[in-house]
């Protein structure tokens, strides 16, 4: 275990108690009760491995690979699917201006997104998706030199505000001669995201207005705040979901129709606000008194206070909590699979139902559980180093 | 707003500038807006309604004409619809509390593992909380339910596993205990160990005070208390023990747990003590280490700074968010649907697609997930007033 095979006057440590063998000692059969459980954990292990060995060697990769774009995109007209790709461009652009701009655990994200990009172009099958994905490697070097050039952190933060409204505008068309996509035909990881994306974005005004009127000293909108917030945290989602898809159409005026994937973008945004507006709450309370009293003292009115002084801090402070509230909400997009949607969970589902790729939902439930567990590990990794970095629980 | 130079000389406000006037007046703007949402929403409602139905819960009564695969209660599909709602919810309870039970007992060994000197036993916990955290409910329900339960051998070929127990594709089939005419001269012997145990604790209560003996009134209580409980049921024999066996297609005695139940609860306990796994974590590792000591150098036994300092003070932070996840299991066992397990939501589902009476039917059904939501939160406030720090 090490070099030092040189004579010296000290007695070595017995080779028991240091190197692989101390270690192993040490963490693994201290005792004799640690001994039993390293030889339990052992046995699990291999049974383990030889569960996975023995599906990795037999799985039929064929189903992914037939219904790949379906996982993708689902059944977003196909001579349209450069929108798709052109927004995925447009966030990789970003991430590498974002890179350059703050570094740190962005930094770290581009990195595992460039790796994957690379791995996935050395996979893929096409030529075409190969030069795609390089292409969007090349775009996050571009966006890193970008960044570089401009160091505007300012203007960086506002493109991405701005992107995800370009984006769905990109997505849906309608505009400058783009013909419309209707929504019914997004599909996929496109839907996943789409869902989620919305959901957060579209909930966090009324999560703060509802976290504020819940702290307001207007009783009638307190308690309408209260109330709202209790009783969507107290139904499950798929009722939320549910009450959207079928009970929303009765309540609109008539000859109105909305598509299905607007109405459970109602659905989430109406359940997620009740979240974040009690994540939000958390915020507002770990600003002191003091900082509003401060605020008041020198003459803002209140929304100079809540807009300059109060919200800016808490919300600094709840970011890790909305990251996690995100994450929570990308995984329940799987949901809308049950209210009859084809996002990613819903597209694996009538994959498996398939009468040609019978005895094949192994290979796709783990296909589509990779997808969902690395999108999650990346966010739940970022949400902790910036929990770490903001230093929320120190101050 | 700017500060603009005011006459403070005046002691009349103008009344558009009267707080008093302006809190009043906001509030009645706020209450006008949402009647207005509401009577246009209504408005619509009615003359969409108009056209097909009419408000009522009437069809309850209604012959359901609802095949339920799972009962607990007698029911056949010509019974009422609210019986087949009542099946359901009982269905829907059926999941929570075991869930509940076994999601706590799972994430207690999860988040004692996580915390091992054993290194190995320490990263498959990690392993464990990351996969089951990282990825949907819903996938992990397909894949218990799709790929697991359903893929299982045939009955003929089940997987026995030690103590009787048999995983098969028509579920999960282990001995059971059926009460038998025994059972209620058992539970009057139970009634009778309870007033035992009080005795004992009163009898011990006195003798302490009398001779500053050790505290041992919980110890005699229990060990009274389980001696007649123990020694009665071995008289009484209250329950006739049925092991299941093979008789042609199918086992004979037993209990058997359908796939359906099987997978929603390996589902949400698996993925619900992830969670817990990591609170438990975190609830240990927030007892400072140096109390721990204190009570090791005060001459505490490790059994007694177990009981007295380290589990009050986890459980002080671990309540409130395993609260939560409580109240997250009973939200998410409406998933069960996915799996086709007759609960509140897939009957709730049901009775609409049979009668199209929409809003009575989400009402009734976040009504009663309300209602449940409600009763986790007010027995887990109740635990937790026990044990949270007492302040002046």
């Amino acid at each position: 275990m090490s070099g030092m095979a040189t004579i010296t006057d000290t007695i070595k440590p017995p080779v028991t108690s240091v190197g692989v063998l101390g270690w192993l000692r040490k963490n693994l059969f201290s005792s004799w009760f640690n001994s039993l459980l390293t030889i339990v954990a052992l046995w699990l292990i291999y049974n383990f491995v030889v569960g996975l060995w023995g599906f990795v060697t037999t799985a039929n990769w064929n189903v992914v690979i037939v219904n790949l774009r379906l996982f993708m995109v689902g059944r977003y007209t196909l001579e349209q699917v450069w929108r798709v790709q052109v927004s995925v461009a447009i966030l990789a652009f970003l991430l590498g201006a974002s890179w350059r701009a703050w570094g740190g655990i962005i930094q770290q994200i581009g990195i595992s997104i460039a790796a994957l990009f690379v791995v996935l172009a050395l996979l893929a099958f096409e030529t075409s998706s190969r030069v795609y994905l390089a292409a969007n490697v090349a775009l996050i070097a571009i966006g890193f030199g970008f960044a570089h050039l401009v160091r505007s952190r300012g203007l960086l933060v506002a493109l991405w505000i701005a992107s995800p409204f370009v984006i769905a505008i990109l997505l849906y068309g309608g505009v400058g001669g783009l013909p419309i996509v209707a929504t019914d035909l997004w599909g996929g990881l496109l839907l996943t995201f789409a869902l989620a994306v919305s959901g957060i974005v579209l909930s966090f005004p009324l999560g703060v207005l509802l976290a504020l009127g819940r702290q307001s000293s207007y009783p009638v909108i307190k308690w309408f705040s209260i109330l709202y917030i209790e009783i969507v945290r107290g139904v499950p989602l798929v009722t939320m979901l549910f009450t959207a898809q079928i009970v929303l159409p009765i309540f609109l005026p008539e000859g109105m129709t909305v598509e299905r994937v607007v109405r459970v973008m109602v659905g989430f945004t109406a359940f997620t606000a009740a979240y974040l507006a009690e994540v939000v709450r958390g915020g507002l309370q770990a600003i002191g008194r003091g900082q509003s009293e401060a605020a008041k003292a020198i003459g803002l009115n209140t929304i100079q206070i809540l807009w300059l002084i109060v919200l800016p801090q808490a919300i600094r402070v709840v970011i890790p909590a909305i990251v996690q509230q995100f994450i929570s909400l990308f995984k329940d997009t799987s949901l809308v699979a049950i209210v009859g949607l084809l996002d990613l969970a819903g597209i694996a589902n009538s994959v498996i139902s398939q009468k040609e790729f019978l005895g094949l939902q192994n290979e796709v439930l783990v296909f589509i559980a990779a997808i969902y567990f690395v999108c999650c590990y990346v966010m739940t990794y970022a949400s902790r180093r910036l929990e770490k970095r903001l230093g929320v629980g120190e101050r | 707003m700017t500060m603009e130079p005011t006459n403070r000389s005046s002691a009349v406000i103008p009344f558009w500038r009267d707080v008093r006037v302006l809190r009043v007046v906001a509030q009645v703007v706020f209450v006008i807006l949402i009647l207005l949402i509401g009577v246009t929403l209504c408005n619509n409602l009615t003359r969409g309604m108009a056209k097909f139905t009419t408000f009522s819960f009437d069809f309850l009564t209604s012959t359901a004409s609802l095949p339920l695969a799972e009962t607990t209660i007698p029911y056949e599909p010509h019974d009422p619809m609210y019986r087949a709602y009542i099946v359901g919810l009982l269905n829907t309870l059926r999941v929570i509390v075991l869930g509940i039970v076994l999601a706590s007992m799972l994430g207690l060994i999860g988040g004692i593992a996580r915390l091992s000197s054993n290194w190995l036993v320490a990263k498959i916990a990690v392993v464990y909380v990351e996969i089951f955290v990282d990825t949907p409910l819903l996938i992990q329900l397909y894949f218990w339910y799709i790929a697991g339960v359903l893929r299982l051998p045939r009955v003929r070929d089940s997987i026995a596993l030690p103590g009787d127990i048999h995983l098969s594709n028509r579920g999960l089939t282990m001995p059971w205990y059926d009460p038998n005419a025994n059972f209620g001269t058992w539970l009057a012997v139970i009634g009778g160990a309870v007033v035992l145990a009080i005795v004992l604790s009163i009898a011990f209560g006195k003798l302490r005070q009398r001779t500053l003996a050790r505290d041992w009134r919980a110890l005699w209580s229990f060990l009274g208390f389980s001696a007649m409980v123990v020694i009665g049921a071995n008289i009484l024999n209250p329950f006739t023990v049925t092991v299941p066996e093979l008789k042609g297609f199918n086992f004979e005695g037993g209990i058997t747990l359908s796939p359906e139940y099987v997978s929603i609860l390996a589902g949400l306990v698996l993925y619900t003590g992830a969670f817990i796994t990591e609170i438990v974590r975190a609830g240990i590792q927030a007892v400072p280490r140096g109390l721990n000591e204190a009570a090791r150098a005060l001459g505490l036994s490790y059994v007694q700074t177990l009981r007295l300092v380290t589990v009050p003070l986890a459980l002080r932070v671990i309540i409130p968010p395993l609260t939560n996840q409580f109240l997250n299991l009973a939200k998410n066992s409406s998933l069960a649907t996915a799996v086709a397990y007759p609960d509140l939501f897939f009957v709730g589902g049901g009775i609409y697609n049979m009668t199209g009476q929409t809003i009575q039917v989400v009402a009734m059904m976040m009504a009663t997930y309300l209602l449940i939501s409600l009763t986790i939160s007010v027995i887990m406030n109740f635990v937790n007033a026990r044990f949270k720090l007492v302040e002046r």
